[in-house]
């Protein structure tokens, strides 16, 4: 979509299936030069501390590579395992639903644009 | 009850208190109602023992009114017996069973006592019988009594659970909390207030702590795990009604609050979550001075709208 990556988590994340997508992620930030990731898991039913930290990790390595990150679609269940596990995912920006998330993900890169701009 | 009718039943039971208690334990454990799983033999023997010397202390005294003074302490162990049994979950006639129970090993033992003497023996038999019903009745009363108790408790507790999501506006929830928060009820408030959001698709949830009596430590932390948790859903959370005592209380206690928005009232969190959707509340030219006109309400909607970009 344009300069924007949408990932859509569909199946339970095993392990190493997390560890591939971080690669495919980061790989394709690079090659699209996509300026905003949307992380959909309003399929994902179960989480563990790994997932978290994976989830976690996916929004700083991209934005190492200049992508704002967006999680959406969070469950309540998923939610509040998460704070129970201790994982606040801050520095994470989170929205409901994909449309919200688009939405904050424009306001945030046009932000950053005229930041730049008047850097300039 | 005549003074020599008192006398000789206080004899009787006086006679041979042990045997008469023995056979009346015998009978309570023995009886098919008897809740082993609740109760213990020893607990039994105990309460029998002593109501037994109270009964026979209030019998002498020959007054048969058992909310009378004499009766006092014979009133207290039935009290405690039938409090007791009461929260423990026993049923009204396994309660009265107790006092119930007595009439037989009583009236075996006048029965041989005064086998010469049949006019006292019905005399005796009819006043014990008498006596023995009225306690009975006192005895599931009182039983009754604690069981409304604990209903009351449970109502209470009840009360204190129920917390309702209530909209302001669109996209904007809030959360009145009333009654201290455990864990317990952390885990309903946190999963109703979720829920909400993913049914309402609100980014705003404003909590209200004006209802809650004290924070502590733990209550700090279970709000800041709501406020993650409806951060995580992609909703904003504002902290409102913290009175002075409490923001007191935080500080002392060193809880970190950290990048949660507070607000002393729930009107100026209100405020910041219009703010926030772009709204603002303006003042119409000549407010009406009562409400007199269907569809006032909409007026009053009007004056809400979007500010020019």
């Amino acid at each position: 979509m344009g300069e924007y990556l949408l990932v859509s988590i569909q199946v339970d994340m095993h392990d190493r299936l997390a560890m591939t997508l971080q690669a495919d992620l980061t790989d394709r930030i690079v090659s699209v030069h996509a300026k905003g990731v949307l992380i959909d898991i309003s399929a994902l039913e179960m989480v563990d501390s790994f997932i978290g930290r994976m989830l976690g990790d996916l929004a700083a390595m991209s934005r190492v590579l200049d992508a704002e990150t967006v999680v959406v679609g969070m469950r309540p269940a998923v939610a509040i395992t998460l704070v129970e596990l201790g994982l606040a995912l801050k520095g994470v920006r989170t929205a409901l639903n994909v449309e919200r998330g688009m939405d904050l993900l424009r306001n945030r890169i046009d932000a950053r644009g005229r930041e730049d701009a008047g850097r300039e | 009850m005549a003074k020599d009718v008192a006398a000789s039943l206080n004899d009787i039971l006086q006679n041979d208190q042990e045997a008469l208690l023995r056979t009346w334990v015998d009978r309570q454990v023995g009886s098919p109602g008897f809740r082993s799983d609740r109760t213990s033999r020893q607990e039994v023997a105990d309460h029998s023992a002593r109501f037994l010397t109270q009964l026979r202390e209030a019998i002498r005294s020959g007054d048969t009114n058992i909310l009378a003074s004499p009766w006092t302490d014979a009133r207290r162990v039935l009290d405690e017996l039938s409090f007791a049994r009461a929260q423990q979950g026993f049923s009204p006639s396994e309660t009265a069973q107790f006092v119930f129970s007595l009439k037989q090993p009583l009236f075996e033992r006048l029965r041989r006592d005064l086998v010469n003497d049949p006019g006292l023996l019905a005399t005796l038999t009819s006043e014990a019988d008498a006596l023995l019903d009225t306690l009975g009745l006192y005895t599931t009363e009182v039983f009754q009594r604690g069981r409304e108790q604990v209903i009351m408790r449970q109502q209470q507790e009840l009360m204190e659970l129920s917390t309702p999501v209530v909209t302001l506006w669109d996209g904007v929830l809030a959360l009145p909390l009333i009654g201290t928060l455990d864990s317990a009820r952390t885990q309903v408030v946190m999963e109703s207030l979720l829920q909400r959001i993913v049914d309402s698709g609100a980014s705003i949830a404003i909590i209200d702590i004006t209802g809650v009596p004290t924070v502590d430590t733990l209550t700090a932390q279970h709000l800041l795990k709501t406020v993650a948790a409806a951060r995580l859903m992609g909703a904003d959370c504002i902290i409102s009604g913290i009175r002075p005592q409490i923001a007191q209380t935080i500080v002392h206690l060193g809880v970190e609050l950290g990048s949660v928005i507070t607000k002393a009232t729930l009107a100026d969190a209100f405020a910041i979550a219009l703010r926030r959707l772009g709204l603002a509340v303006q003042k119409t030219a000549a407010a009406p001075a009562r409400r007199d006109r269907e569809g006032e309400d909409r007026d009053v909607r009007s004056s809400l709208d979007r500010p020019e970009n």
